[in-house]
């Protein structure tokens, strides 16, 4: 097969090279940062690069003139555990499904009941509508879905702004993405008694829990972006810890990693003023030792556990 | 505010064309857009080109990013009022202008009767011109 210069072909050609298609749209980049930049997350990426491809063979169907009426459905559901990567994945799908040509402008308008749900009578419908006008062109994200709608209360507003939400969804497909995202049993619930929206949703992507040692690779990228390394001791620390926290009520994942090096970062500051503070190397104000990490009030209750 | 000869009134840019299609409305919306303008929708059934306080079709758009949000609102806008003047407005709020910048009719109404000239005798043989409007003649609502 003879590839055509840069992939673009014109109508009367007959064949189209699908990996320079994907090379021209610059998507390629933004899913190898994806898959750099976070950690795990194996069935997410999965499917970002499945859409990916979708919308590259869509796009050389529309140059072969050969496109369907319909531009395919991507409103998406995430659900998965706190801090699980839900936000940041769902930024970066924005850029990608701008990339690849999806969605005009690319921009994320994230929001939560209180942008979508008035308070009176009325209220509700000009409120949701302004948010979607707001996120057209790009890719509307709402966080925690599942308070849309309470059950408990028949007169909520929530139930009106879901309707408005599923008639946009169905109609300006291609203007806005929708993205629902929220912690798994909940949505599940929310999903069963709103049956509309679960089944205009196309792709469902549940976001598992990280391994330890998924963990300790976060940590670590996390470490790297604000310019600290961990001593050799303080990595065996982090792996301990990483196992005694995963065991801990309100375990977030990243989000629980993050505070907790946030909290290293403290206990080093204060270190290096107990031991002088005079003569500071560049070496010492980068490294976490294990003192750090052990001081961690997670070990002394492990240790009084184990103790009783 | 000619009326020329298909007797359409002629205000803001465009309105020598025939109508905007909604494409070319879009485009000219994507053209605000990325000059920074803030669009709103006005409407009116009181065409008079000295009447410049038409009613505003809800908020301001400031926050926008694409047209098809503001389309969704001017169609809106046209299903409330079929047989008024819709026109849309982009605000420049930079320093210095502070203004208006560009204003397009996108809904008019079906028939336009248009206006007529009244002749006001003045002192001595002085003669003072005016228009009016033949629609704004019966009260508010029933114009056109």
């Amino acid at each position: 097969m003879t590839s055509p210069p840069q992939g673009a072909a014109t109508p009367q050609e007959d064949s189209l090279d699908l990996a320079a298609l994907l090379r021209e749209s610059h998507a390629l980049e933004v899913i190898e940062a994806l898959d750099r930049e976070l950690v795990g997350l194996a069935p997410v990426k999965t499917r970002i690069q499945e859409i990916a491809a979708l919308l590259v063979v869509e796009r050389a169907r529309a140059q072969l003139g050969i496109a369907g009426d319909q531009p395919p459905s991507l409103h998406m559901s995430f659900t998965g555990n706190p801090g699980t990567g839900k936000t940041t994945v769902a930024l970066r799908m924005a850029e990608i499904l701008h990339h690849l040509g999806y969605v005009r402008k690319g921009h994320l308008v994230s929001v939560t009941r209180d942008d979508l749900v008035g308070q009176y009578i009325g209220h509700t419908a000009p409120k949701t509508r302004e948010v979607i006008k707001r996120a057209m062109g790009g890719v509307l994200f709402i966080d925690e879905a599942y308070y849309l709608y309470k059950p408990e209360n028949e007169r909520d507003y929530g139930q009106e702004s879901i309707e408005i939400l599923l008639q946009v969804m169905e109609n300006n497909r291609d203007d806005l993405v929708v993205i629902l995202a929220g912690y798994k049993d909940r949505m599940d619930t929310f999903f069963r008694s709103n049956p509309g929206l679960s089944s205009r949703i196309a792709h469902h992507i549940d976001f598992p829990d990280y391994a330890p040692q998924e963990l300790f690779a976060i940590a670590q990228i996390m470490l790297e972006r604000m310019r600290y390394r961990l001593s050799g001791e303080a990595s065996a620390a982090l792996l301990e810890y990483i196992e005694l926290r995963r065991g801990r009520p309100h375990f977030a994942n990243a989000r629980s990693i993050r505070n907790a090096l946030d909290r290293a970062r403290l206990r080093q500051a204060k270190r290096l003023f107990a031991a002088g503070g005079a003569g500071v190397s560049r070496d010492a104000l980068m490294t976490i030792e294990a003192a750090d990490i052990r001081a961690s009030r997670l070990f002394h209750d492990a240790a009084a556990e184990g103790a009783a | 505010m000619t009326t020329h000869t298909g007797i359409r009134i002629t205000q803001g840019q465009f309105s020598f064309l025939p109508d905007l299609t909604d494409a070319q409305i879009k485009a000219q919306i994507a053209y605000a857009l990325k000059q920074g303008y803030a669009l709103n929708i006005e409407y009116t059934d009181d065409p008079h080109p000295r009447n410049v306080y038409w009613e505003m079709f809800g908020m301001p758009m400031f926050d926008l990013k694409d047209p098809a949000g503001i389309l969704m609102e001017v169609n809106n806008c046209r299903k409330t009022f079929p047989n008024h003047y819709v026109r849309m407005t982009g605000f420049d709020s930079s320093r210095g202008w502070e203004t208006p910048r560009m204003s397009f009719i996108v809904n008019r109404p079906k028939h336009e009767p248009g206006f007529g000239l009244v002749r006001e005798e003045g002192q001595g043989r002085s003669v003072r011109y005016t228009i009016t409007s033949y629609a704004a003649q019966k009260p508010e609502g029933e114009r056109y």
